[in-house]
């Protein structure tokens, strides 16, 4: 509870240090409220406490609490003169995603499902904010308002879903919830397994899992890329947490049945974002797809419920988030000298940022999955995951499409060190160098000794 | 004693990282680092005890929750592929020092980074270090051939790439597998081989690693990507492809595949070496009509690798100890012909037979030590090459004379080929191109005079290597042979 207390705190200081025009004030006090959460998702570790049969703050919440909190101030660091030229305002953008994670924080601890959709809702209505927050640009109003629709359209099926669910089993809590699938086992509701559906294709809505995934693309490369990355990390990672603590605690008895429609999700995520990825000429939009994928692989925790699951999302997530910030960081980085973001203004980077490319190309390795990385430590308990139920067809085909992603990813490596381009030198600002350094460290200690996050949860 | 091999394994990696830094240095400081490490591995062969036991074993809990340690050690057959790696490694560099490579310091911190994998993958006993070093040799050779390759680099690196990750990703399927039957839960390579599979879990297994061995040796029908890569890339890359990296299949079956599955070896022996054989001849027939002798010498190592893997898999001492002295032989073979070829490239600017001719006559140091490397190829007695294909020809003759008759076409085949490619380079009149031509001086003599010193050693006595790994040898057919039994 305190996390949430300070950053929603944070949030409103920031929003009145920017009335009152304390332009260089906003990003220190941002950044030290969420240091403070931080401070307090270490103390309440192991605590578990409970808030009125609402929240839960358990390890997995604390754990998920926290990469999200380092995301965003990993991303709030890139915030430098980023907005300058779009607003005078910047206060806002920064309270947004301080909002924004407010909501996060309660979609990963929810004990009911009202604080879901309530976590869900601070979170959503903050992005379709920020998607748009460049009002004279027609692609980011296009983005807002797509992501607002069909944000607006999964919501409605999840509320659906949570109806439904209510009717059958009489309690929005987990708890109870669980506690009548268990009691019932063999006369579950029909109501109850329709709700399930529901919410199902609501919540693949949110992480942008195939075949729900329309909008990612789009809302992805319209919305201003430091967005794009808040929404592709953090929020994905929230997303995914909000999704396992329902399916794989409170609807693991009905594993038999769900199990069915998420295989057909997870092929069809790994397939379409895979093969989809390879085509594209914009290094953004690239992303976008490759953030599907990686949905895809995400889904693999709820194919095989172990005990590992959990943390197996986590260390996942880890890997996939801070490979992103670097990529993210480096996109906007190039674009902002060049204007846009295709592939070939990455050309010949090496020569002119040495440091920039080599830091996206262990960034690109760790997304591919190559050993000593933390992206192959994440595919490698994922695949772990479903071995252990001897999903061999599936991890079969997870390898398949790791080889197309390969493709893809190497691209880039590919326009930067093998392809001549201009010889614009691209400097490094110092707080972007702070955040290439940290991520790349967290990559690679991930990678080479992962036991610090193995058994977090 | 057990220092000595965290010493050797990860000496190359602080070498990496200096030479990284070293700037204009960094080709200096990558010999330094190579040298010692070839020192070090000069003293752990005076310590080793020539007997069946892994020895300088390393043991530390690294990843626990899954499992995963750091388990290395060094037994007779490991030895001979370290000895091969560190030997050859700084032959390579020294090699490379004729060319003016941009961006130096990353291209030779590449190389050691690749020393260590590569030492990695020889030592390790532990099946999921056996995989990281696997790809961490990968990584870099990768680079080296696409940044500093030829014309078509990108294109043809990434076909190899991704071809061999293919392998290597099912593999690691396989290992997952593995790991999973073991009550132990952990990828501990003792464990592996005590594992009681029935015939179609064996066969499986069996696939999931042969694949990706057979993409690395290259194994008939597997072998699409190798004359390209081997062709484009630069001459450092080659040699480091054809040299070394590509024992690590070799390696990976003697040491992971025939011990664990043992009756998918019983099941599909037979069909591994029908391909090795289908590609020995293949190969040579396809390196006959070969215009470029870069391109020729990448299938004729085709076609010597066919023999080696078909010798491995007809399970006797004496092919499986052809195996281990070729292995040697051929890796320094191969490494100085490429060399030969990339001296002659620098100077003339092509590779193409044709074009040649007469360098002989212009370069007489040249012609006396590329003859002494070919010769040492085409396995005349007296050279290092003749002892390994004697024995692997023997191995393969218990194993089926029909097998023997068409493998040892090879030899046949190779002397045709390769001399005729020496004719057509070195002999007869110079023409406008080679009548320029300079002979080998300064680092060029030194390594090919290492490498023919070498070849003529191995070749009149190989008994001190070849007694290295006879006893490990001896013992793993043993091993192999009684898993059989028991259980039938």
């Amino acid at each position: 509870m305190n996390i949430i207390i300070t950053i929603a705190v944070t949030a409103l200081v920031v929003l009145y240090a920017g009335l009152f025009k304390a332009k260089k004030a906003l990003l220190p006090i941002s950044l030290i409220g969420l240091l403070g959460s931080l401070v307090f998702v270490v103390s309440s570790w192991n605590t578990a406490q409970v808030f009125y049969g609402m929240m839960q703050m358990d390890n997995f919440a604390l754990a998920f609490s926290g990469l999200t909190i380092i995301g965003t101030m990993l991303i709030l660091l890139l915030t430098q003169n980023y907005f300058a030229k779009d607003s005078e305002n910047i206060a806002e953008y920064l309270c947004l995603i301080l909002f924004a994670l407010c909501g996060i924080v309660i979609m990963v601890s929810y004990k009911n499902m009202s604080m879901l959709f309530i976590g869900l809702e601070i979170m959503s209505v903050s992005l379709y904010i920020l998607a748009g927050i460049r009002k004279n640009n027609f692609a980011s109003n296009e983005a807002s308002l797509k992501y607002f629709l069909m944000g607006a359209f999964s919501t409605g099926f999840l509320l659906f879903g949570i109806t439904l669910i209510y009717g059958a089993s009489g309690s929005f809590d987990l708890d109870a919830i669980n506690k009548y699938l268990v009691g019932n086992y063999t006369s579950v509701s029909p109501l109850f397994y329709t709700g399930v559906i529901l919410m199902l294709i609501g919540l693949s809505f949110k992480v942008g899992a195939a075949p729900f995934h329309f909008w990612t693309p789009d809302v992805y490369e319209g919305s201003p890329s430091l967005i794009t990355s808040f929404m592709s990390t953090v929020v994905k990672t929230a997303g995914f947490a909000a999704f396992l603590r329902l399916f794989a605690d409170t609807f693991a008895p009905l594993h038999d049945f769900w199990l069915m429609p998420l295989m057909v999700i997870v092929f069809l995520t790994l397939l379409i974002g895979n093969v989809t990825a390879l085509f594209q000429k914009n290094f953004k939009r690239m992303l976008a797809y490759s953030s599907i994928s990686h949905a895809g692989y995400l889904l693999f925790s709820l194919v095989a419920l172990t005990s590992r699951s959990a943390n197996n999302v986590l260390v996942y997530a880890a890997a996939y988030t801070f490979a992103s910030i670097i990529a993210f960081a480096v996109l906007i980085l190039v674009k902002q000298k060049t204007g846009n973001d295709n592939f070939e203004n990455f050309n010949g980077l090496a020569k002119r940022n040495p440091f920039a490319a080599l830091v996206l190309t262990i960034a690109m390795l760790s997304l591919a999955g190559i050993p000593l990385t933390a992206g192959f430590i994440g595919k490698y308990v994922m695949f772990l995951n479903v071995m252990t139920e001897y999903q061999v067809y599936l991890v079969a085909f997870a390898i398949l499409n790791a080889l197309v992603g390969f493709y893809y990813y190497f691209r880039v490596i590919v326009a930067m060190y093998f392809k001549e381009g201009s010889e614009i030198v691209l400097e490094t600002p110092v707080q972007y160098k702070v955040v290439l350094l940290l991520s790349v460290a967290i990559t690679l200690v991930l990678g080479l000794y992962p036991s610090v996050i193995l058994n977090l949860i | 004693m057990e220092q000595l091999l965290i010493l050797l394994i990860f000496l190359p990696l602080a070498g990496a990282l200096v030479t990284a830094f070293a700037g204009k240095a960094a080709k200096y400081a990558a010999l330094v680092s190579a040298i010692v490490s070839l020192v070090l591995t000069a003293v752990l062969t005076c310590n080793f005890i020539p007997d069946a036991s892994t020895q300088f074993v390393l043991n530390y809990p690294w990843i626990q929750d899954l499992g995963i340690n750091f388990h290395a050690g060094i037994d007779g057959i490991s030895l001979i592929t370290v000895l091969l790696t560190n030997l050859l490694i700084p032959v390579i560099i020294l090699a490379s020092y004729g060319h003016d490579y941009k961006r130096a310091n990353a291209f030779y911190a590449l190389i050691l980074f690749m020393q260590t994998g590569l030492l990695l993958v020889f030592t390790a006993l532990d099946a999921f270090l056996f995989y990281i070093g696997w790809e961490a040799a990968l990584i870099p050779v990768y680079f080296i051939c696409a940044v500093w390759g030829g014309k078509d680099r990108i294109k043809v690196n990434m076909k190899f790439f991704v071809y061999t990750i293919a392998g290597s990703l099912f593999m690691l399927l396989g290992i997952i597998y593995l790991y999973l039957q073991n009550p132990l839960h952990n990828f501990d390579i003792q464990a592996f081989y005590k594992l009681n599979l029935d015939a179609a879990q064996q066969g499986w297994i069996f696939w999931s690693f042969f694949i990706a061995f057979a993409i690395k040796m290259p194994v008939f029908p597997f072998h699409t990507w190798q004359p390209d890569t081997y062709t484009e890339a630069p001459a450092t890359g080659t040699m480091l492809l054809a040299g070394i990296m590509l024992k690590m299949g070799i390696y990976g079956v003697i040491r992971w595949l025939l011990p664990i599955v043992p009756h998918g070896v019983q099941d599909w022996g037979t069909t591994a070496i029908v391909l090795s054989i289908i590609g020995i001849v293949y190969a040579s027939l396809i390196a006959f009509t070969q215009k470029n002798a870069k391109r020729l010498v990448a299938y004729s190592s085709i076609a010597h690798v066919g023999l080696i893997s078909a010798g491995i898999f007809a399970l006797n001492t004496q092919g499986m100890q052809g195996a281990m002295i070729q292995m040697l032989s051929h890796g320094i073979n191969v490494v100085g012909l490429f060399f030969v070829l990339d001296i002659i490239f620098n100077r003339m600017k092509t590779n193409k037979i044709a074009d040649l001719g007469g360098i002989a006559s212009v370069a007489p140091q040249l012609a006396i030590t590329f003859l002494i490397i070919v010769f040492g190829t085409v396995a005349l007695p007296g050279t290092n090459g003749f002892i390994g294909e004697f024995l692997l020809l023997i191995g393969i003759y218990q194993y089926n004379i029909w097998a023997v008759v068409i493998a040892g076409l090879t030899v046949i085949f190779g002397a045709v080929y390769m001399l005729r490619m020496y004719q057509g380079v070195m002999l007869g009149k110079t023409n406008e191109l080679t009548i320029g031509f300079k002979d080998i001086k300064g680092s060029e003599k030194l390594v090919l005079y290492i490498i023919c010193a070498l070849i003529l050693i191995l070749g009149v006595y190989p008994k001190p290597v070849l007694h290295l790994s006879e006893a490990a040898v001896q013992q793993l057919i043993e091993q192999v042979n009684q898993k059989l039994t028991s259980v039938n």
